[in-house]
């Protein structure tokens, strides 16, 4: 057990030692493992953090109901008075059309255009919360409220999320087509790395097979490098990654903060960055191993 | 030790290198190879090796049918022969110390045991001083004896020499002789060819001679 822990030990520095003579090309090829793989992972970092923006506005449904404009006040108290007493509301507020168009002009700095206006445009509006989160009953809940005197327009805000959410299934769809696309490459890049140390080693394999080396034994030193190799990229990509969407973030708070929100793009948690790192290990050893099948039995001692 | 059985082998292209070959060596025993160029010998000691497989005879070394080993079972059977190469198959890319620890790393040894013995199988052939430099600056000879050193430094049971003195003078090949001779002492089997006259008239023991494929009578 001892000399089999010693042995696996003197392979890993063996295989440290090799990345180190080459150092050159051993970064390139860890960089280019590492931006192959932060493409879709930081996309898909980015989708999921929209994602759950939208799950949440799904969440607390909304339904603004936007009144006539020729509807007079006793109608706006009775529609008002009605909707509290609906079965199926949690919470009314009330945003009169004075107010709406205030908010208007401080919030999108519009308000030289709103000033030149002779009249309002903006109707008397209903903001409720319903009780239910069902998005078929709250689809019926519009109907219900569409057909009510002196309602013109009924909108249910979950609908948007809903929308979102179809959007990015597709988009997820995507960037799991680019990492298995991705995934290949980087298979790809390993085969070819280790191909080309088998070659150079070819003098030290060929001896090792004349003393007694065992194919395990040779083969063992390859799929070191090829796991590491992975492994190195896989962390260049957390790297990346984390500090793309830090800088991103910065942005935008800039950006959120103008419509009020405190939207936030998650950095890569425990969880997703070990699956990153373990996959990214595991796709480099498979590169390597079928390298080494491929090519370790063309090497015979003559 | 070691028992040819009518081998035969027949490379492609239909060269036939051996012909009808029998012949048996006792655990022990010192056996001079001899033959002109192209008579066979390093054929002979790679079907030993399992380096070549026979087109039809049988091979037994140790108690062991070589000429059908399973390619899994192959490299125990490599570890218990020292194998001594016409072109030495040093790598120098490591020093002359890290060559003659490979056969240890691969067999697993623990690391402070081999590097014992590296160093007493470099004494052995008088190259522990220059166990530190690269074996490209050594000399032919040193780097025959390098070869040795290597090849003895897992204790094997049998030892195979291709042409251990081919390309070296006089003296250099009487001294290999003498390190050769030394194992004999010991108990170790060994196999050595030459088609060096010189070395053939100092050398006492059996002689198997080989002509066109076929072992002379």
């Amino acid at each position: 057990m001892k000399n089999w822990l010693v042995s696996h030990t003197h392979v890993l520095l063996f295989t440290l030692r090799r990345f180190l003579t080459t150092p050159l090309s051993s970064l390139l090829n860890i960089l280019v493992i590492g931006i192959a793989l932060s493409l879709p992972a930081g996309m898909y970092l980015m989708l999921k953090s929209v994602q759950s923006l939208a799950e949440q506005a799904v969440g607390t449904p909304q339904i603004s109901i936007f009144l006539s404009m020729d509807a007079s006040n006793d109608e706006v108290a009775h529609i008002g008075k009605q909707l509290k007493q609906h079965a199926s509301i949690n919470q009314v507020k009330f945003v009169p059309r004075d107010q709406a168009l205030e908010q208007l002009k401080q919030t999108t700095g519009l308000a030289d255009v709103i000033g030149g206006l002779a009249q309002n445009p903006l109707p008397d509006a209903y903001v409720t919360y319903p009780k239910i989160s069902d998005a078929q009953a709250l689809e019926g809940l519009r109907d219900e409220f569409k057909k009510w005197p002196k309602i013109e327009y009924v909108q249910l805000d979950s609908a948007w999320a809903r929308k979102l959410g179809a959007m990015l299934k597709f988009g997820l769809l995507a960037v799991l087509i680019l990492a298995v696309l991705l995934s290949f490459a980087l298979i790809a890049i390993t085969f070819n790395t280790i191909r080309l140390q088998i070659l150079t080693q070819r003098e030290e394999i060929e001896v090792s097979k004349l003393i007694g080396a065992t194919n395990a034994f040779i083969r063992r030193p390859f799929l070191y490098f090829g796991l590491l190799q992975g492994l190195l990229g896989g962390a260049t990509a957390w790297f990346i990654i984390t500090i793309s969407l830090r800088l991103l973030n910065n942005s935008l708070s800039e950006l959120t903060h103008l419509y009020a929100s405190s939207f936030t793009l998650h950095l890569p948690s425990i969880g997703d960055s070990s699956i990153l790192l373990l996959l990214s290990a595991y796709l480099g050893w498979l590169g390597a191993w079928l390298s080494v099948a491929q090519h370790l039995w063309q090497i015979e001692p003559r | 030790m070691i028992q040819f059985s009518q081998i035969c082998k027949r490379y492609p292209g239909g060269y036939e290198a051996l012909k009808n070959v029998s012949f048996e060596i006792a655990e022990g025993e010192m056996i001079f190879l001899t033959g002109h160029s192209g008579a066979g010998k390093s054929t002979l000691l790679k079907l030993i090796a399992a380096i070549e497989r026979p087109s039809s005879g049988s091979i037994v070394v140790k108690g062991q049918n070589v000429s059908s080993i399973q390619s899994g079972a192959l490299p125990y059977l490599r570890r218990n022969l020292g194998l001594i190469f016409q072109d030495h198959k040093i790598l120098f890319d490591r020093s002359v110390f890290d060559n003659v620890m490979l056969p240890l790393r691969i067999c697993g040894f623990d690391h402070r045991e081999s590097a014992k013995r590296v160093q007493a199988a470099l004494d052995k052939v008088g190259l522990l001083k220059r166990q530190k430099n690269n074996p490209i600056g050594l000399s032919g000879g040193e780097q025959q004896r390098l070869c040795i050193a290597r090849a003895i430094v897992n204790r094997p049971s049998i030892l195979l020499a291709d042409e251990p003195t081919g390309n070296l003078d006089k003296d250099y090949a009487s001294d290999i002789m003498g390190i050769f001779k030394s194992f004999h002492q010991v108990g170790v089997t060994l196999l050595i060819s030459s088609h060096d006259e010189n070395v053939l008239r100092q050398f006492k023991g059996r002689v198997l001679a080989l002509k066109n494929g076929e072992l002379c009578p």
